[in-house]
């Protein structure tokens, strides 16, 4: 009986310290924090460094009409170095995103990410970016400035980027688009106030 | 027994042969040209690429080659700079500078092969000498070698025979009558040749090149009386020597030249802008073989619509225009694009017309459009060279030379003016018949129209995934439409062009925006 009472009031005192600690003491630690969501603010400050820290980037979908980009803003995974938040940044462009339109094939896969000391990226896509895709000439400008645009918009650090299938050079993607050199920014397929 | 004997004489072959197991130089060699002569540099295709041995370049330009084995990369060295290169990986870092490669080394035996690019794209940056690939003539040009490039024009007028040679950069030369031929010598080390095949005429036999180095023989006909030469001054870096060959006229006296001074009417040869008239059009159509492009959701074929309206096309320009109209292919076979702007290039074709159907991933897009090609994606130089300007290269190893030969690569930049007028042109002929996508004029970095050396649009004729315009793209009335308004519109483009040739481009279409 007694040992059943040293128990609960052990409990008690643990309890009554875990709510002092979440209801009195993080909110003083952390001082600036709305007292009404400690909970949540709690663990994630505790957590670092968080396993999923996101940026908020400028990503490119087809827009409704078929026949231009649409940008839009969606958190992308971080990224420390510029190779890595490239990558990131084309992951999150292939990933489907209803009612978004991805402009890249589904069954695409990023291969790898390079990125020289001039600026320039290359790209390296599997090959259902080719043999998945539609074919038409307007469906290729939209997959490769999808790409071409969401990294150098987001990335200053990038200046031009060449997309590679298989890990090899390529002329084109579906037979249009002239892919032997790397590719600047353009916004001429981008249409800017739909939304 | 009798199959190991066989097996031991194969064996002895293969090394007879030279011992080098699965590189085998199929492709013919280039051929290196330095001050002191010329030799051959072997090429083998690994893999569809043709590569240079990377012992034969060492020996060449004195490279040195470590093989890094644990890291499975190559370092060559020259000239103090080092290009650091991984196996599996199409890149190479040329003195710090990252550049890409059309495919990685490759290891067969103990020898290491390199695409031909690596010789422009990573040797010449840092050489500190002048290498040049001239890939069309399979030429290597290493240190301060001259070897202008030179094409023929043959045009029969008559009771005369003219050539036109033009000559880039622009070469002294002397012209010397020899029994039964005219020989042309160039001051230079060698000649870059292209196609000299030439007609026979009463005047005029054939042209080849002469029997000593940097020169040109003319062979003249069982007619030939007499011979006229005028040097026409260099324009953008590529000079005119027209040879006259009159033939003996039966009243005995010499048949007065046909006036020199005047320009040639025929499209160049060389990278100049042609000068007006529609003798030569060129049509594409889009695709064909195992690329059979577009789909529609009955199963039309872009390839099967492109081939169908192109020969409805050609018979309209035949008829109306009275044109010679080449297709790209008229079956169905797989082309590359360098050999649909080649087939326009060799012909001179005065206009080339790449047809398409398109395709989106919204089933509601619908309607055609016009492309020229864009420029920006290009670089300076492309957008210098559409300016018309040309300048001086530092020439390594010293000095400076005028850039006058535009590489093939960029053919298209010269005439993006025109380009854009017959983009504007076709696209208002084809607005008042075919249905027009919101984007229905626009340029765009498009691969088979940068190597075109004439004015060049691609046209977009409807859309496959739209159920309506599958059946119409598919259907003869539609293709009849499409083929009346493409000619509508080439007719247009051409009315607007001016009468003497060498003016100002008449139209000059806003990039972009007026058609949003």
């Amino acid at each position: 009986m007694r040992h059943r009472a040293g128990v609960f009031i052990g409990i008690l005192v643990v309890a009554l310290a875990g709510a002092w600690l979440l209801f009195v003491g993080l909110p003083r630690w952390y001082g600036s924090k709305p007292v009404a969501a400690p909970a949540a603010v709690a663990p994630a400050a505790a957590a670092e460094p968080a396993p999923a820290r996101k940026i908020t980037a400028t990503l490119y979908y087809v827009a409704a009409d078929g026949l231009s980009l649409v940008g839009a803003q969606r958190e992308v995974a971080y990224g420390a170095r510029v190779p890595e938040q490239a990558r990131a940044i084309v992951e999150a462009e292939i990933r489907p995103a209803p009612p978004l339109l991805s402009a890249i094939p589904a069954g695409t896969t990023l291969r790898n990410v390079f990125v020289t000391d001039r600026g320039d990226a290359f790209v390296d896509l599997s090959s259902e970016v080719r043999t998945k895709h539609s074919g038409g000439s307007l469906d290729e400008l939209l997959t490769v400035y999808a790409i071409v645009d969401a990294l150098t918009v987001n990335l200053p650090a990038i200046a031009r980027v060449q997309i590679l299938i298989d890990g090899k050079e390529v002329e084109t993607l579906a037979g249009h688009v002239d892919l032997r050199h790397p590719l600047v920014k353009n916004l001429e397929w981008i249409v800017h106030d739909t939304h | 027994m009798k199959s190991s004997a066989l097996l031991a004489a194969i064996v002895a072959a293969l090394a007879a042969v030279g011992g080098l197991l699965a590189a085998q130089p199929a492709a013919a060699p280039y051929t290196v040209v330095m001050r002191d002569g010329r030799r051959p540099l072997p090429v083998t295709t690994v893999g569809g690429q043709e590569m240079f041995a990377l012992d034969d370049l060492a020996r060449l330009l004195g490279l040195s080659v470590r093989e890094d084995a644990l890291a499975g990369g190559l370092a060559v060295t020259l000239n103090g700079q080092t290009i650091v290169m991984a196996a599996q990986q199409p890149l190479a870092s040329v003195a710090g500078r990252m550049i890409s490669l059309p495919a990685p080394p490759v290891r067969q035996g103990r020898t290491w092969y390199v695409p031909v690019d690596f010789v422009s794209r990573a040797l010449a940056p840092i050489a500190g000498t002048r290498i040049e690939l001239r890939k069309a003539s399979r030429l290597l040009l290493i240190g301060d070698v001259r070897l202008p490039q030179i094409a023929l024009h043959v045009e029969p007028l008559g009771a005369v025979t003219r050539l036109t040679f033009e000559i880039a950069p622009p070469t002294p030369h002397t012209i010397a009558q020899e029994p039964g031929r005219l020989v042309v010598h160039f001051d230079a080390d060698a000649l870059d040749l292209a196609d000299l095949r030439a007609t026979p005429t009463g005047a005029l036999q054939g042209v080849h090149a002469g029997d000593a180095p940097a020169t040109i023989a003319v062979d003249l006909g069982p007619g030939f009386a007499s011979y006229h030469a005028t040097d026409e001054p260099a324009d953008r870096g590529v000079a005119r020597l027209v040879i006259d060959l009159a033939v003996q006229t039966p009243s005995a006296t010499p048949q007065p030249p046909v006036p020199p001074a005047q320009p040639p009417s025929a499209p160049p040869l060389l990278g100049v802008p042609p000068s007006g008239g529609l003798r030569t059009i060129v049509l594409d159509p889009g695709h064909g073989g195992d690329d059979a492009g577009a789909r529609g959701a009955r199963g039309t074929l872009e390839k099967d619509v492109t081939l169908a309206v192109a020969r409805r096309l050609a018979g309209a320009l035949e008829t109306r225009l009275g044109a010679r109209v080449i297709l790209t292919r008229d079956g169905d076979q797989a082309l590359g694009p360098d050999e649909r702007a080649a087939a326009a290039n060799n012909n001179k074709a005065d206009l080339f017309v790449s047809l398409h159907a398109n395709a989106s991933l919204r089933a509601a897009t619908s309607g055609a459009e016009v492309f020229s090609l864009s420029l920006a994606e290009y670089g300076e130089q492309a957008q210098r060279l559409a300016h018309g300007e040309t300048d001086a290269l530092p020439v390594l190893g010293g000095g400076s030379r005028d850039i006058d030969v535009i590489p093939w690569d960029l053919a298209q930049a010269r005439h993006i003016d025109q380009s854009t007028a017959l983009a504007h042109a076709i696209e208002g002929a084809l607005r008042e018949h075919v249905p027009m996508s919101a984007r229905a004029l626009e340029q765009a970095p498009f691969r088979v129209l940068v190597g075109a050396n004439m004015p060049a649009v691609l046209v977009e004729m409807g859309f496959l995934t739209n159920a309506a315009q599958e059946r119409q793209l598919a259907s003869d009335d539609f293709q009849n439409t499409l083929a009346q308004s493409l000619l509508n519109g080439i007719l247009r483009y051409r009315d607007a062009q001016p009468a003497a040739p060498g003016l100002a481009p008449v139209a000059t279409v806003g990039p972009h925006g007026e058609h949003r």
